[in-house]
């Protein structure tokens, strides 16, 4: 199975130890994984700002470099969701292909791979911090608004790992207010989302929080450090890969 | 680059511990709603049954109108047509000076707050009384809603003690009488903004109020096509006292909340106040089919921009609202700013919608109002698209020239930037991003980042840069 993985911008510059612990994990797995060195954002950031028109090269070159693979992984929810829903409708007339085969890590793991044991050991606590897009777009766990059976996909692939020791805060999958522009347009609130949200992951006292987004993680580590909280935050996929 | 929603959101952030309140006040709404939701089985499938009845009237409403017109003059009711709010209180104004009104008692409408009907009548001498619990505590303080099921929910007790007291002239006497009435009570050992004392002298209040009115007047929370009724949902009773004593009887109704029938009904029924308040039902579910024995009813059917949001192939499904608002309550960001950092008179996800389609000019300074967490598209009970809406919002923003000039030029940079692999790599290697990414994270006013975090460190190595030096290597 030949893999594409996708390393979001932010991810990219910011957190490579998330991308190489995707790496890892994929090839650890006996998967054939490439990364298509042309790549750089999904286009998020714009479209959400409210220029979509600005994402449509970016989601043509996406296609291009992305269409060839069995399989495109990311380690970043919210930006797998976004190539594999908005991309279609972007690109419109054109034909577009690695859409439907972006998936993230997670639900690479849970669904497709149907992975049943990791060598991974952990020995914390952690707080796990489901993302907006990730619950409301991939539908890695149950969203807490619908009347559905329960599952996470996260959790799911946590209870692999020996040593963990798995919590959720109180409101589940309330947003932590970072959502890419609105942090820089509404400050105010978001942050004060991000304050709220830190509280209810410290609470559980977690170690570490963890989630499928490292832009979620990115807001409330700036918070938890603004305000000087010790609390640790780790992408999944690096608990997933601990030991490789 | 501040909107004039996040303006005012950040002077509500002033006082945290309002703003705790705020949150956690509708934050229990929704938790009963979710609690209500869970324990149907059949939850999912009302919703999905919600939906397709509102797409089929929404889609059919010409057909329905009629039928519902039909039905309501063969009850001997007497139906009008407003093609704008204007044209609605002209006729409103019409019905009621024909008949001598002095005074209206009124049951909530939200209809009566688009069309500033409150106002007009007023200043032709019209006496206007809310009966709402909520809707008067506004006006007595002369406030607006700020939620448009609990309109006054963000108002203390203690505000509404000072309120009451200073504005209902027999509240002393209504509080002797509360007393008279709880002997087991003592004046000196009560808390003076004790809710039940405060309810009892709203309710003596209101009565003098319903007694004294010479037409009523309500909203409608259903118009049923094929029998011509209108159903109103009221938890205090209110809208029957409005209609009950006074011989006129006035109501508005917006076109879209027509529904087929009763079948219909049924599941309208079971959602509204499952979703609105968590409750199973409204304490009241009042139908009105025609005028009390030897008085009027008459139904002025509005439209005011409907039928031109029903063309809008990107907004139509605004129509399906109910206006329940489990989209605010479901909120974080309506939560933590409350309805008064929302310029149009409807917050929340739905109300960023309804205030573009008001008017784009005045109101696109909600629109930044959203995190895109979409969670408002789950608890809609009829599936308004409310953050697709939200977000299609945003790409027109910078079509009809009302898109913030520093977001385009960072939208610019970035485009810049991600189109080419080259500057981005070397970007990335030179400058660890600081003079790119950050343009998006950093960048704007001063650095709105830095409004409420510590800046992240940037890597030595980013990904593209370890792998191109063998990523197998590293540790």
């Amino acid at each position: 199975m030949r893999i594409g993985l996708f390393i979001p911008c932010y991810v990219d510059a910011l957190y490579p130890k998330v991308g190489i612990a995707a790496y890892k994990l994929l090839k650890s797995l006996g998967l054939d994984v490439d990364y298509p060195e042309k790549q750089t954002c999904c286009g998020q950031p714009m479209g959400n700002a409210g220029f979509q028109d600005k994402a449509l090269p970016l989601a043509v070159k996406f296609d291009e470099l992305f269409s060839g693979y069995d399989y495109v992984v990311a380690p970043g929810a919210s930006c797998a969701a976004y190539v594999r829903y908005f991309h279609p409708e972007i690109m419109k007339e054109s034909k577009c292909t690695a859409a439907e085969k972006t998936t993230d890590i997670v639900e690479f793991l849970h669904d497709i791979l149907k992975v049943k044991s990791l060598p991974a050991i952990f020995p914390h606590k952690v707080s796990v911090h489901n993302s907006c897009h990730g619950v409301r777009e991939l539908g890695l766990s149950s969203p807490s608004e619908r009347n559905v059976p329960q599952f996470n996909k996260i959790i799911d692939l946590l209870r692999l790992v020996k040593g963990i020791e798995i919590v959720e805060p109180e409101r589940k999958d309330e947003c932590c207010g970072f959502g890419g522009m609105f942090a820089i347009e509404e400050p105010a609130v978001s942050v004060r989302m991000g304050q709220d949200k830190l509280r209810r992951h410290i609470q559980t006292g977690a170690e570490y929080v963890t989630g499928p987004d490292s832009s979620c993680l990115m807001h409330l580590e700036g918070i938890a450090k603004k305000s000087g909280e010790h609390i640790k935050f780790i992408h999944v996929v690096q608990i997933l890969a601990a030991g490789l | 680059m501040s909107t004039s929603h996040s303006k005012k959101a950040q002077l509500y952030q002033t006082a945290p511990e309002i703003v705790t309140r705020h949150d956690l006040t509708f934050w229990n709404v929704r938790a009963k709603r979710d609690a209500m939701a869970q324990n149907l089985p059949e939850w999912e499938e009302l919703r999905d049954a919600a939906d397709r009845i509102k797409r089929h009237t929404e889609t059919h409403l010409d057909e329905y109108l009629i039928q519902f017109e039909q039905n309501a003059i063969r009850n001997g009711v007497k139906v009008h047509w407003a093609e704008d709010a204007r044209e609605y209180n002209q006729i409103v104004y019409d019905i009621l000076s024909s008949h001598q009104v002095k005074k209206v008692v009124k049951s909530k409408s939200m209809l009566t707050e688009e069309c500033h009907l409150n106002e007009h009548l007023q200043e032709k001498g019209i006496e206007v009384v809310g009966t709402d619990l909520g809707e008067r505590i506004l006006q007595l303080m002369k406030m607006a809603p700020s939620h448009i099921v609990m309109p006054a929910l963000h108002v203390h007790r203690e505000s509404i003690r000072d309120c009451f007291e200073s504005t209902i002239p027999e509240y002393e006497e209504f509080k002797r009488e509360y007393f008279r009435r709880n002997p087991q009570l003592s004046p000196d050992s009560t808390d003076c903004a004790d809710p039940t004392m405060l309810t009892f002298i709203a309710r003596l209040h209101l009565r003098n109020q319903f007694m004294t009115a010479d037409a009523g007047m309500t909203g409608a929370n259903f118009g049923i096509a094929a029998s011509g009724d209108v159903v109103v949902c009221t938890n205090e009773g209110n809208a029957d006292m409005s209609t009950a004593i006074p011989p006129l009887h006035i109501v508005s109704m917006g076109i879209e909340k027509l529904i087929p029938d009763y079948k219909a009904m049924a599941v309208f029924q079971r959602l509204l106040a499952r979703c609105g308040t968590g409750q199973p039902t409204t304490v009241y579910t009042s139908h009105f089919r025609g005028s009390k024995p030897g008085g009027e009813m008459h139904i002025v059917l509005v439209d005011n921009g409907r039928s031109s949001i029903l063309t809008n192939s990107e907004h139509w499904q605004t129509l399906k609202c109910m206006r329940c608002g489990a989209c605010m309550n479901t909120c974080p960001v309506y939560r933590r700013s409350a309805g008064y950092s929302y310029s149009y008179f409807i917050p929340g996800p739905i109300g960023i919608n309804l205030g573009m389609l008001k008017d784009p000019k005045d109101h696109s300074g909600n629109v930044s109002a959203c995190s895109l967490c979409m969670s408002c598209d789950n608890v809609c009970p009829v599936k308004v698209d409310l953050s697709s809406q939200i977000y299609r919002w945003r790409q027109q923003l910078n079509e009809i020239g009302l898109a913030n000039p520093m977001k385009k030029c960072m939208s610019d940079a970035m485009s810049f930037v991600f189109n080419r692999p080259k500057v981005y790599t070397s970007a990335l290697k030179a400058a660890r991003l600081v003079n790119v990414l950050p343009d998006f994270m950093v960048y704007s006013g001063i650095n709105a980042w830095g409004y409420g975090h510590k800046m992240m460190v940037f890597p030595k190595e980013s990904f593209h840069s370890l792998w191109k030096k063998g990523i197998e290597n590293v540790k």
